[in-house]
């Protein structure tokens, strides 16, 4: 397979993951603001999980709903819409490859939001648009688990989509910290409970940590179960597992490997009860950040780069 | 419901004859007309718009310094050729191609042609795409041209004239198939009731001409697609036929000429060799070293490659050559020359300006007439008599006269009308053909090919970047299947 369309077919799983995953954060986002006593203060906490503070602050003054859902949905280079562009862009140019059907989904998905992302912006168009967004971009990751060979293009779609998985699950879990310890409103600390609970909805985690997990929900056992489950798709155990199966179907993966390794080995190591006792939760979170921009670094200068 | 007009003096309908009546082999497709509502068939044009923006058939135009994205312009009543005049035009093609290979070969080797004095010397040293650095390749089978797209029109009389040889990039021949899979979509009754060649074959056939040129037997061939990336106005259909064949489809940046003059495209895996290349890149952009220096198209040492035969590309570069307009005058010519054969099919007449008994007539006539550049295409730098202002065809004159070898003239071809879903229901619309030929070890043409219909009522021009539209066409055999 040419380097090119590996880095094409990579992108193209990691935007659609993320979109996938905005898609989730701003339903359970609208969720909580509902139940929180107040709650204006939590749509800034989106901006800070997507680490674009400085780009939504040039554009806009106040961190109100409606402006974080206008960044998020819309307007942004890192906005759902904008992420399906970019999507389809990369599955256009590698039709080739790409069975019709999914190209046919991308693209719908594409008209679709192009046409109707801004009615997410009031409560009342938005869940029925975030709803649709989340069920095709389901649809395509199941069309493709059904329908591509476990060949080489599709290890690079795995590989970007569980990348961007662990990365999305370290800072929503990033956010809940961040609530929690958040000065200006001690109020939540009551509310810890449907926080962590929120945390686990918005990545669909709820139903599958209350089967594994006996206690009810707090923040020692959420952070663990979703940093070190090695059977919930989404916790980051699982994603570099799987990032690490493709590494292993693919040629030259020594340094791909190596990193994915390091990463593994500190989240196994990692004690969540002390990280969370010394309020050190935050720092970990980027470190495994860190990790994770260095494996997509590693694949990149592997199998993206040519080299003699 | 409706009703084509009957045919007007001066213009050949192809649903209906003179006498207002259908035409041998149409009736079915006449009945179906007269039996289907127009709110029924604006239904089916909008189903066929849902599919063509749903399956992303897209060309780009460049409009003021921008590309922009439209969906394919496409009419859902398709056009129907019977197939004993279609067996003629097949038979004609593959006759034309096999001609001007030999024709392209001998220019590029022992120029008998020249010496034997049938195709005047100064005629070649003064085509822009003859390309001198291609002197004494032969390429496999003698072949350079192996995919040609060939403009066929109908003149009044129902004459099927061919209008010009594409003989470098030709395009739209993925258009031609996705136009026969939505139509089995919205009209599939017709397909149930009419016995039509199908087309899908055209990939296999174009991966089986690719393969069959490769220089290496030894080895199951590499074959890679060569576009200018996703810019270029085909870039679809490049993606759409890589797809297809199951080929890489590749930039230039992807590939890389080693020290061994070998061609290898840049994979996960590392270099890896590279033995047929379908390009959809023009010749000047191939290779920086021979060509445009400032080309970042193209693949530095490639012409290299080629020349030691290590890599075929198919069109061969060079093979422009007879795509010259004036060259296309003599095509005829190199019919009888080279095979000894009458021509089946005949080519417009048209008068050379480089010859002054025949410029004279030009320029007396010029009001009445069409003037082609000898090297433009897509129906750009065009002068249509009629319909020009009297400064326009001062100008003309005056570039007649001073760069004749530049330009030929052409009576204007009424083109046949078919017809066509137009806003206030069913209209005749003047069409061309564009018939896909292949030729490595074998020659093959597709069933059909992409019908353009001039849109806009009375235009006579198809071209899609100038408002044009396409159709499926019909290849009938017997019927009863």
């Amino acid at each position: 397979m040419l380097s090119k369309v590996a880095k094409k077919m990579y992108w193209f799983g990691r935007y659609t993951e993320r979109t996938e995953n905005i898609a989730r954060m701003i339903n359970v986002n609208t969720h909580l603001a509902l139940d929180l006593p107040r709650s204006d203060h939590i749509w800034g906490s989106l901006i800070s999980i997507t680490g674009l503070e400085e780009d939504f602050f040039d554009r806009y003054s106040i961190q109100n709903e409606k402006n974080v859902l206008k960044f998020l949905l819309t307007h942004h280079v890192s906005s759902l819409r904008n992420c399906i562009r970019q999507a389809r862009e990369n599955a256009r140019t590698t039709r080739e490859l790409l069975p019709n059907e999914a190209w046919e989904k991308i693209n719908d998905l594409h008209i679709y939001l192009e046409k109707n992302s801004h009615l997410g912006v009031k409560r009342n168009g938005r869940h029925a648009l975030l709803k649709t967004i989340i069920r095709r971009c389901q649809e395509l990751t199941g069309y493709l688990t059904g329908c591509m060979s476990n060949i080489g293009a599709y290890h690079f779609i795995k590989i970007g989509r569980n990348l961007e998985r662990a990365d999305m699950t370290t800072r929503i879990l990033d956010v809940g910290c961040l609530n929690l310890l958040n000065p200006d409103h001690p109020e939540i600390q009551e509310h810890e409970y449907i926080l962590w609970m929120n945390v686990l909805v918005s990545l669909a985690a709820y139903q599958m940590y209350r089967q594994n997990v006996m206690e009810g929900v707090n923040g020692e056992d959420v952070a663990v179960f979703l940093l070190k489950n090695q059977h919930f798709p989404r916790a980051v155990s699982h994603c570099l597992a799987v990032v690490m199966d493709c590494c292993e179907e693919l040629p030259n993966n020594v340094r791909a490997k190596r990193s994915v390794r390091h990463g593994q080995s500190a989240i196994n190591a990692c004690r969540v009860s002390q990280l969370l006792e010394e309020s050190r939760l935050h720092w970990f979170m980027d470190e495994v950040q860190l990790d994770l921009a260095d494996i997509h670094a590693q694949v990149a200068a592997s199998w993206f780069g040519y080299e003699k | 419901m409706a009703r084509g007009a009957p045919e007007l003096p001066g213009r050949y309908d192809e649903l209906l004859g003179a006498n207002g009546r259908t035409r041998a082999g149409q009736g079915a497709l006449a009945s179906f007309l007269r039996r289907i509502s127009l709110h029924d068939l604006n239904q089916r044009k909008h189903d066929a718009e849902l599919a063509i923006r749903s399956m992303g058939i897209t060309f780009t135009v460049y409009n003021e310094g921008e590309n922009i994205d439209r969906e394919w312009p496409f009419d859902i009543l398709p056009r129907v050729i019977m197939k004993p005049e279609w067996d003629r035009i097949e038979a004609g093609l593959i006759q034309r191609l096999r001609a001007l290979n030999l024709f392209i070969n001998d220019v590029y080797n022992d120029q008998k042609i020249i010496k034997d004095r049938v195709l005047p010397r100064d005629l070649l040293a003064s085509s822009k795409n003859y390309r001198a650095i291609c002197r004494g390749v032969q390429p496999k089978f003698n072949v350079w041209a192996h995919i040609c797209g060939s403009d066929l029109v109908r003149d009044a009389d129902g004459t099927m004239y061919v209008l010009e040889d594409n003989l470098r990039i030709p395009s739209g021949v993925s258009y031609m198939l996705e136009n026969r899979n939505i139509s089995k979509q919205v009209l599939p009754e017709l397909f149930a009731k009419y016995n039509i060649l199908p087309l899908d074959n055209y990939p296999s056939k174009l991966l089986g001409t690719l393969k069959s040129i490769s220089r290496h037997t030894s080895r199951y061939p590499e074959v890679v697609v060569l576009t200018p990336g996703i810019y270029n106005s085909a870039y679809f259909e490049h993606a759409f036929l890589a797809q297809r064949m199951g080929a890489e489809l590749v930039e230039g940046t992807d590939l890389i000429v080693g020290k061994d003059d070998r061609v290898y495209m840049k994979t996960i895996n590392g270099l890896s060799r590279v033995d047929v290349i379908y390009r959809r890149v023009d010749d000047l952009f191939l290779d920086p070293e021979v060509f445009n220096a400032h080309s970042c198209l193209g693949v530095k040492g490639l012409m290299r490659a080629w020349k030691k035969g290590h890599v075929a590309i198919a069109n061969a570069p060079g093979a422009g050559v007879a795509d010259d307009k004036v060259i296309y005058t003599y095509v005829p010519d190199m019919i009888r020359y080279y095979l000894s054969e009458a021509p089946i099919l005949p080519n417009v007449p048209s008068y050379r300006c480089a010859e002054k008994l025949q410029r004279d007539h030009v320029l007396q006539h010029l009001e009445s007439l069409v003037v082609k550049p000898a090297n433009e295409s897509g129906g750009y730098g065009l002068y249509i008599g009629p319909m020009e202002s009297k400064r326009r065809t001062e100008k003309f004159k005056r570039l007649i006269k001073a760069h004749p070898r530049d330009y030929i003239a052409q009576p204007i071809i009424q083109l046949s009308t078919v017809p066509t879903l137009c806003d206030g229901g069913i209209e005749p619309r003047h069409v061309d053909l564009r018939p896909f030929i292949l030729q490595g070890k074998q020659s093959y043409v597709t069933a059909g090919g992409l019908t353009r219909v001039a849109l806009v009522k009375g235009s006579l021009v198809v071209n899609s970047s100038q408002g044009g539209g396409s159709k499926d066409t019909w290849i009938l055999g017997k019927q009863g299947r």
